[in-house]
């Protein structure tokens, strides 16, 4: 093990070099150049036998990453925001072909109007493609889940691509400590890629993505959902596995001062390490406040969002993104349906929307959020529809001036 | 939090001070404001330092440490905006700590000077402040030991530069460490 001083770029481009793939397709778009750069520099030095192919769009990029994969290689790629979209119909491609896909995608706002800095919009649109997701907190994080990811996409009884996402700049482009494995232990960490079938075992044909009408479409695609919660079920102990080769304990949420809260903040990437800073401040001054950090958001970890709100009495969801025309933003939908139909039914659930095209969310901020959960919490007055956290005119949500009043 | 103007070498300006800090095993971020891309644009880049790991990642509002790569930027910009009153500002100046409070009005913080520029033109033959301010940092804050600071340079710059820039750059750091004045 070594310590070494990396930005989330680095630390993906690191894992990449230890994962050392056999084929790595890729074209170039902020925040995500920099990841690239970095390993292409691997390429160029012979520290990895990757095949490099440079193409000239995501929707390349990904198709020869599908290809390859479906060849038989280990194949790995990486994008943000605009690239992503460029891939989106090589997206569910990737997961009907079952094709298990690394890919690091650094979360970037979609234009437009046109922005290169962190939201979630991006992989948000994607969360219905089939792919596996896993959110990043910091640069050590994107490190250790790119190198789980390869086991989770590779299981036999899951085959699916997986994303490993990081907050684009506020992660991608800031030095942290990041402690780095050793060559041989990711190595036998990962281990041979072997898979059942490959188009290039020519004595053993197989087809990749025929036609497939009304008479078995469905039953594939029942399949992938089946695939999916395999992986709900197999993850937990494909993270045990890395705890032992690492000491760095993962699971599908991560909990902070949550046993006796009250009030509870549920978020994904980089604000999940804000919040942890703000819970400390809040409980010295005796507000009975906790964390649930997302971690594995598909498949999203329902038993454990249900275990870990259990006691809560009032529940903020960030959302670092807008579902468009809908109640709510996709974490918060997705934690209101999990509560739906049990005891939690009335949980009071309020969704917060911010950081859009990179806004910076600030420890006063989540402050003011925390304050006023704690004030829904007294009133049962809850508020339904998001709030915009952090947003020109919209300085004045709480409604600190009408005393508990809740605006809606 | 260090102030300057943009420049084709951002990425050197980085992680230095953050990349030297985890190298002596303490926890750090490191990471520039990225803005208008033009030359010459005013740009921040950040630094948080720990012994424990560091958790937050949001921008920094109130900067205990301010550094001004170019002086000129004192005239258009207001420096220790959100710095604490107990603050420290160190600017790259051939003026003294006195005359820079009495010429921009500041009322807070305290305010180191140092000559980087000339001392980069002394010693790396290039007006390139960046690295110099280190030294001055290092000797004010005591966040970082000058030996480590010393030894990151060499390693990292010899990998792109010759042995005269290398040695250059670590003369610089020395005597803006000696140099650098307080009030």
């Amino acid at each position: 093990m070594k310590v070494k001083a990396l930005t989330g770029n680095e630390a993906v481009a690191e894992a990449m070099r230890q994962i050392n793939p056999d084929v790595v397709a890729a074209y170039p778009i902020t925040p995500q150049t920099e990841l690239m750069h970095k390993f292409t520099e691997f390429v160029a030095d012979g520290l990895v036998d990757t095949e490099m192919i440079l193409v000239e769009s995501e929707h390349s990029a990904l198709s020869a990453t599908v290809g390859a994969s479906a060849a038989g290689a280990r194949a790995m790629t990486a994008t943000s925001s605009q690239g992503l979209a460029l891939m989106w119909e090589i997206l569910y491609i990737a997961a009907g072909l079952r094709l298990p896909i690394v890919m690091a995608v650094i979360n970037r706002a979609l234009s437009a109007p046109i922005n290169i800095h962190g939201d979630h919009s991006d992989t948000m649109g994607a969360r219905d493609s089939g792919w596996i997701q896993i959110f990043s907190e910091n640069s050590q994080e994107a490190y250790d889940n790119t190198i789980i990811a390869v086991r989770i996409a590779e299981h036999p009884e899951i085959l699916l691509p997986v994303m490993v996402t990081m907050d684009g700049f506020i992660i991608s482009h800031t030095m942290e400590r990041v402690e780095v494995l050793d060559d041989e232990v990711v190595k036998s960490f990962i281990g041979e890629y072997n898979p059942k079938y490959k188009l290039l075992d020519v004595k053993n044909p197989v087809t990749f993505g025929p036609l497939d009408l009304q008479d078995y479409y469905f039953e594939h695609k029942r399949a992938q959902a089946e695939a999916m919660e395999n992986a709900y079920k197999l993850i937990r102990e494909i993270d045990e596995e890395y705890y032992k080769i690492s000491g760095r304990k993962y699971a599908y949420v991560e909990p902070y001062e949550i046993d006796d809260a009250e009030t509870v903040l549920i978020s994904l990437g980089s604000t999940a390490g804000t919040i942890k800073d703000v819970v400390d401040e809040l409980r010295l001054r005796g507000m009975k406040v906790g964390a649930l950090k997302i971690r594995v958001y598909r498949p999203f970890p329902r038993d454990e969002v249900k275990e870990y709100l259990s006691n809560a009495s009032v529940v903020g969801v960030m959302d670092r993104s807008i579902a468009f025309g809908s109640v709510c933003g996709p974490v918060c939908l997705d934690v209101k349906a999990v509560l739906q139909g049990t005891k939690m039914a009335n949980l009071p659930v309020v969704n917060y929307i911010y950081g859009l095209g990179g806004r910076d969310i600030s420890p006063k901020d989540i402050e003011k959020i925390f304050f006023e959960l704690e004030k829904v919490k007294i009133t049962g007055e809850v508020p339904n529809l998001p709030r915009y956290v952090g947003v020109r005119g919209e300085e004045d949500y709480v409604g600190e001036k009408k005393g508990f009043k809740i605006k809606n | 939090m260090a102030w300057s103007r943009r420049t084709r070498r951002k990425k050197q300006q980085r992680g230095f001070f953050a990349e030297t800090a985890i190298e002596e095993g303490k926890f750090a971020q490191g990471f520039p404001e990225y803005g208008p891309e033009r030359m010459g644009a005013p740009v921040k880049g950040f630094t948080r330092i720990d012994d424990k790991p560091i958790r937050i990642h949001s921008g920094i509002e109130n900067p205990q440490v301010v550094i001004v790569l170019d002086p000129t930027l004192l005239e258009a910009i207001d420096v220790t905006e959100g710095m604490p009153d107990d603050g420290i500002l160190i600017i790259n100046t051939e003026l003294s700590p006195k005359e820079i409070r009495e010429k921009f009005g500041i009322k807070k913080g305290k305010i180191y000077t140092v000559n980087a520029t000339k001392i980069a033109l002394d010693t790396i033959g290039k007006p390139i402040p960046n690295t110099v301010m280190l030294g001055a940092l290092i000797k004010v804050t005591g966040v970082l030991d000058l030996d480590t600071l010393l030894k990151n340079i060499v390693k990292k710059f010899s990998r792109r530069f010759n042995e005269k820039v290398v040695e250059g750059n670590v003369q610089a750091i020395k005597k803006a460490f000696e140099e650098v004045k307080g009030e």
